[in-house]
């Protein structure tokens, strides 16, 4: 077994790197749908203010959701793209060839995500400020917690969404980007988890946001917040890594008894 | 006694039912260019594949250096490089984009005087910011080329390397590998359907056919020795009738 190599982990990074420098359709994605986002919630949540007596706390539990909430489908999604760089220049025939191995490959995506997730979580964070009033400080020190377990849990689904991908073949990429809409009514974005039936419940235990969020709404609150609910959240997320990982590595090494991986763009060798 | 750099042993792939390679063995040495040759679908490319390491081989053992590529993937692979002409380099980084990058794929120590280097030996400088993928087919070659020698490869396996090649950039690419193989380090596994060439610059040739190795030899004496007068005409005796040519 090869030790891992953090300077061919890096070369995914410094790949990404040079794709956004020079290119514009690469950058704005970073932050332009995220910034919409928050400006459009952040109106929706002024006038909410304005025809109820919330006392602005909109601004915290629907503009905070947001925020959080795609601040994990940037991760997730810096994960997916650096991989789709791969699918889209059908490079995996030169990667593979060399000594890089899928931990080290895996460990290339979640590096490039923490950067360009970060530029994201960034603008959301000035903007949901600057127009609104959205301070971090509604949270307190929560916050960390809250961000690292959708973090981990945005790396979860990015690693997934690849391993489906490597596994079905280029055109599978539009199962993916629809995953964080698919999930999002059973983490209680934007409502307590109790507004679900029974069964949505059930599923939302599973998933780590569902805790993220439940401890965003009791901060607001002035609640007592479970933070044994929150590790256990961050716990989910950290199985579904290595599952998520397992599953890649399991879906490389089918590639490679089936010689998928020389002959990727041709979805299928059967 | 020559120590190989590459030793493959009753190396065999299977998909389902159909074989592609049928448990062959062959060895290739320093300072020695290899001839892979076989028809269309004899199995030349599933073979190279298995030596990169991205294709498991139904059983047999392949060492780079001695060091077993199943069990030592990294280690194996950082000995190894390749050129092929259906694995260009991503057409969206530029020339010394692609170099640097793998460059540190490849572990390869004092990464930007040893792209500078190449860039020169490959006539690459004018094109140092341009975008592969807008480079022409001889050019993306050379590219390929230069990607091949950054980390000084024990083992360079070059899957029909001069297919899309003019044919005096043709004979300069032979040059340079016949210069890389002259040097003493290292070895090449070379697949052509350019009888000439093969003859031109290989030490020696396997002949795959039917997923096996029927012939092997000198090509420069090899037709010869099976009546023929060329390596061509011996190459389309082996396509169209490998038994007869066996049973000879």
């Amino acid at each position: 077994m090869s030790h891992f190599s953090l300077r061919r982990a890096s070369a995914i990074v410094l790949r990404q790197f040079y794709l956004m420098r020079e290119s514009l359709s690469r950058i704005m994605p970073l932050f332009v749908w995220v910034g919409v986002d928050i400006i459009l919630w952040g109106f929706i949540t002024k006038y909410l203010n304005t025809i109820t007596s919330s006392g602005g706390r909109f601004v915290p539990t629907l503009l905070g959701a947001v925020l959080f909430w795609d601040f994990q489908t940037r991760v997730m999604q810096g994960i997916t793209t650096a991989f789709f760089e791969d699918v889209w220049s059908r490079n995996f025939l030169n990667f593979f060839a060399t000594p890089l191995t899928v931990g080290e490959y895996i460990a290339g995506l979640v590096m490039t995500t923490i950067a360009t997730s970060g530029v994201g979580l960034f603008v959301m964070w000035v903007l949901a400020t600057a127009l609104f009033g959205f301070s971090v400080f509604a949270y307190g020190a929560l916050i960390i917690p809250f961000l690292f377990v959708l973090f981990l849990s945005g790396i979860a689904l990015g690693i997934f969404g690849s391993a489906v991908v490597l596994r079905l073949g280029p055109a599978a990429e539009w199962f993916i980007w629809p995953i964080p809409a698919l999930i999002s009514p059973f983490v209680g974005v934007f409502y307590p988890l109790s507004t679900l039936p029974v069964w949505m419940q059930k599923i939302a235990r599973a998933l780590p946001p569902s805790y993220v969020f439940e401890g965003m709404r009791a901060t607001i609150d002035h609640h007592a917040v479970d933070q044994g609910a929150l590790w256990l959240g961050a716990a989910l997320a950290l199985i579904y890594i290595v599952l998520a990982c397992l599953f890649f590595a399991r879906t490389y090494r089918q590639a490679l008894r089936s010689g998928l991986i020389a002959r990727y763009s041709a979805e299928s060798v059967s | 006694m020559k120590i190989p750099i590459l030793s493959v042993q009753h190396l065999r792939k299977v998909y389902g039912t159909t074989v592609a390679v049928d448990g062959i063995s062959f060895d290739v040495c320093a300072r020695e260019i290899v001839g892979l040759l076989g028809s269309n679908g004899a199995g030349k490319t599933t073979t190279i594949n298995m030596i990169l390491g991205v294709l498991e081989p139904t059983s047999g053992t392949i060492q780079i250096e001695g060091v077993n590529l199943s069990a030592h993937r990294s280690e194996a692979l950082l000995r190894t490089n390749f050129a092929a002409v259906y694995a260009p380099l991503p057409g969206n980084l530029t020339v010394q984009q692609n170099l640097h990058i793998f460059g540190r794929l490849y572990g390869v120590a004092r990464l930007t005087e040893r792209v500078e280097a190449l860039l020169q030996q490959y006539d690459l400088r004018p094109f140092r910011h341009t975008k592969c993928g807008v480079l022409s087919s001889g050019e993306q070659t050379r590219v390929g080329l230069a990607k091949a020698m950054l980390n000084e490869p024990r083992l360079l396996l070059l899957d029909e390397p001069t297919a899309s090649l003019d044919p005096s950039t043709a004979q300069d690419l032979r040059r340079k590998i016949r210069a890389f193989a002259d040097q003493g380090t290292g070895g090449v596994l070379w697949t052509s359907h350019n009888m000439y060439e093969v003859q031109e610059v290989c030490d020696r040739v396997l002949f795959l056919s039917e997923t096996k190795i029927i012939l092997q030899g000198d090509p420069k004496t090899l037709p010869a020795e099976h009546g023929k007068e060329t390596l061509e005409d011996l190459f389309i005796a082996v396509a169209r009738d490998p038994e007869g040519l066996t049973r000879a």
